[in-house]
C-alpha cells in the first residue's frame, strides 16, 4: 500500500488488439460509478492476480483524461518480459474484475509551456495520447513525432494522424525515416517544453541533444518506467517488521516485502519517482542498482536501494523496513 | 569590486550565483555598472562565448569605462543604452524572436537582475534556468506597501518613498513580480518617530 495509491475495483468492458503486439483494456468501475478524473501522463497501477502471485505493473492511461466512464490502458507484449504483459495479453478477458490504483501523475504536461514538443517511441506513445486531449479541449499547443518499427506497429498513428494532420509526425523505422532531432529541437520558439517517452536510447538521446542545446532541465520531461528484472534469489532481513524474506528469481525486491504482508511504499514502480527508497542497516555482498532515482555517490555507499527495480548479490541485506 | 556576501536572510530575498559559460547557440547578457566585469570574466572563461552573445548594457554612474572593453570582447552585437527603460523595447524584441537554447546572463544592480529576469521568464524560460551574478551598487528597488509607487537606488533604510514621501522600513520581502522588496512606512504606530537612516549593509 502506498500514499497516493488508493485502489478502484473495476471490470474490463473491452479488449482491442491493435496489431501483433499491442492490446487497449478498458475498464469501468464494478460499482457503477464515476472514474476520476485525472491529467494527461497519469499511470494507473494495475493488480496481477496470477495463482499466488500478484504482480503490479503500471501503465500510461490513455483514455480522455475528463471521460469518467471510461479508463483504457495498452499493453505491449513482452515475451522475454517476467510476465505482467503475458498475463494481461493471455488471460485478461471482457468481464474479468481487476483492481487498480487511483491515477497518478509523475509525467504531466507543464502548463506553463508556450508549446508542448513530444516525441514518442513505440509503445511510448500512450501518455501523450491522453495528454492531446487534454490539450485539445483547451486549446493548447503541440507538436508529436512518432517514431515506431513499422506502420503495421505504429498503434494510433492513424488515429492521431486524421485528428490532428498539422501536429502530428510519424516515423517508421523499417522505411529508414528517422526524426532530425537536431533540426526539430533548434527551431523552436522560447517557452517549448519537450516531453520524451519510449526506449531508453532514445529518452538519452533527446536528453542528450537537449543539453547540447541549451536547452533548461527544466523545459525536458521524461518518463521511462523499467520493468522490474529478474535475478539470482537472494535473503532479506527486515528490520522493523522482523522477518527474514526470500526474493524469487522473477520476483522483485518490493514484491517480496509485499508477499510478506509488509506495507512499503512505491507509486512508479519503476525506478524513477523515489518513493519506494529504503535505508539498508547491513550487508555483505554487492548491490544491482537499476534505477534512476538514486545518485553515483548515493549508489555507491550502500546505505539505500529503491526495492521496485533494484537487487542484490551476496550473504546478507538487511534494511529499515 | 569583488563579489558582495550578502548576510543570510528569509526565504524570498533572491540569492545570486556567479556566471558560467552553458552550451547553446546564443546567447543573451544584459547588465549594467560593475556588471561588466562579470561579462568580461565570462569571455575569459569561455573564448568562443561572445562571438555568439547579445550584450545589452546599462553603464550608470559607474560603468562609463566599461563600454570600451566590452567592445573590445567582441561580442555579435553589442547595446550600450542610458538606462534599463529605455533598453526594454529591444530586450523584448531580441527574446521575442529567439529559439530555445538562448542562454540568459543577468548580472549588476539587483534592481536591473530583478527587471530582466520578469521579460526572460514573460518570454517563456524558467526562471531557475537564468544565470545571475550580483556586481556594483548594493542599492535596492524598493515598492512602497502604502502608495505602490517604486523608488529605485535605495540606499538607507528607513528611506523617504519617492511617491507619497511617508519614511519607510527596508524589508528582505521580495517581489518577484514587481522585482522590487517591500517597504514598509518605518512609524505608523508611532507617527513621528523615524530612526535615523543607515545606509544598507553598512
Ligand atoms: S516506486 Fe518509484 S522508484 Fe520505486
Amino acid at each position: 500500500m502506498s500514499a497516493g495509491t488508493d485502489k478502484l475495483a473495476v471490470t474490463v468492458t473491452n479488449i482491442v488488439p491493435l496489431n501483433d503486439l499491442v492490446t487497449r483494456f478498458e475498464f469501468q468501475r464494478s460499482d457503477g460509478g464515476e472514474l476520476p478524473t485525472f491529467s494527461g501522463g497519469a499511470h494507473t497501477v494495475v493488480e496481477m492476480r496470477d495463482g499466488d502471485i500478484t504482480r503490479l505493473n503500471p501503465y500510461s492511461l490513455m483514455s480522455d483524461p475528463m471521460d469518467q466512464s471510461t479508463y483504457a490502458i495498452s499493453v505491449r507484449r513482452d515475451d522475454a518480459g517476467r510476465g505482467g504483459s503475458l498475463f494481461m495479453h493471455n488471460r485478461v478477458r471482457v468481464g474479468d474484475r481487476m483492481v487498480i490504483s487511483y491515477p497518478v501523475n509523475l509525467f504531466s504536461l507543464d502548463l506553463r509551456a508556450r508549446k508542448h514538443l513530444m516525441i514518442a517511441g513505440g509503445i511510448g506513445i500512450t501518455p501523450f495520447i491522453a495528454q492531446i486531449k487534454q490539450l485539445a479541449a483547451t486549446g493548447g499547443r503541440f507538436e508529436l513525432h512518432y517514431a515506431a518499427r513499422s506502420a503495421a506497429l505504429a498503434s494510433y498513428a492513424d488515429e492521431l494522424t486524421a485528428h490532428h494532420p498539422n501536429n502530428v509526425s510519424i516515423y517508421h523505422d523499417d522505411q529508414a525515416q528517422a526524426i532530425d532531432l537536431v533540426h526539430l529541437l533548434d527551431g523552436q520558439p522560447l517557452g517549448t517544453h519537450l516531453y520524451v517517452c519510449g526506449p531508453k536510447g532514445m529518452i538519452d538521446w533527446v536528453r542528450a541533444k537537449a543539453a547540447d542545446l541549451g536547452w533548461p532541465r527544466e523545459a525536458v520531461h521524461y518518463e521511462e518506467f523499467l520493468a522490474p528484472q529478474s535475478g539470482k534469489p537472494f535473503e532479506v532481513k527486515l528490520a522493523l517488521s522482523n522477518k527474514v524474506i526470500e526474493v524469487g528469481e522473477h520476483q522483485s525486491l518490493l514484491e517480496a516485502i509485499e508477499a510478506a504482508g509488509v506495507d512499503a511504499p512505491y507509486l512508479c514502480r519503476g525506478g524513477a519517482c523515489g518513493q519506494c527508497e529504503t535505508d539498508v542497516i547491513g550487508y555483505d555482498g554487492k548491490f544491482i542498482h537499476r534505477d534512476h532515482w538514486l545518485d553515483d555517490e548515493e549508489k555507491a555507499s550502500g546505505k539505500k536501494i529503491m526495492p521496485c527495480v533494484s537487487r542484490f548479490e551476496g550473504k546478507t541485506l538487511v534494511l529499515d523496513r | 569590486m569583488p563579489n558582495f556576501e550578502f548576510p543570510a536572510s528569509i526565504k524570498s530575498r533572491p540569492v545570486y550565483g556567479r556566471l558560467e559559460p552553458r552550451k547553446g547557440k546564443f546567447h543573451l547578457m544584459i547588465a549594467d555598472g560593475e556588471g561588466a566585469e562579470a561579462l568580461i570574466e565570462l569571455a575569459a572563461a569561455d573564448g568562443a562565448l561572445m562571438a555568439k552573445s547579445h550584450i545589452i548594457y546599462i553603464p550608470r554612474d559607474t560603468g562609463a569605462g566599461f563600454a570600451e572593453k566590452l567592445t573590445a570582447l567582441g561580442p555579435a552585437q553589442l547595446y550600450i543604452g542610458p538606462s534599463y527603460p529605455a533598453a526594454v523595447p529591444r530586450l523584448r524584441r531580441v527574446l521575442a524572436d529567439a529559439h530555445m537554447g538562448l542562454q540568459v546572463y543577468l548580472t549588476g544592480t539587483e534592481g536591473l537582475m530583478g527587471q530582466a529576469m520578469n521579460e526572460a521568464m514573460a518570454a517563456g524560460i524558467p526562471h531557475s534556468a537564468i544565470q545571475t551574478e550580483h556586481r556594483g551598487s548594493l542599492a535596492r528597488r524598493m515598492q512602497c506597501v502604502h502608495c505602490k509607487g517604486i523608488t529605485e537606488d535605495v540606499m538607507t533604510d528607513p528611506f523617504v518613498c519617492s511617491h507619497c514621501g511617508l519614511h519607510l522600513f527596508v524589508r528582505d520581502h521580495y517581489s518577484r513580480r514587481l522585482a522590487a522588496f517591500q517597504g514598509v512606512r518605518v512609524d505608523a504606530e508611532d507617527p513621528g518617530n523615524i530612526p535615523d537612516p543607515v545606509e544598507l549593509y553598512s
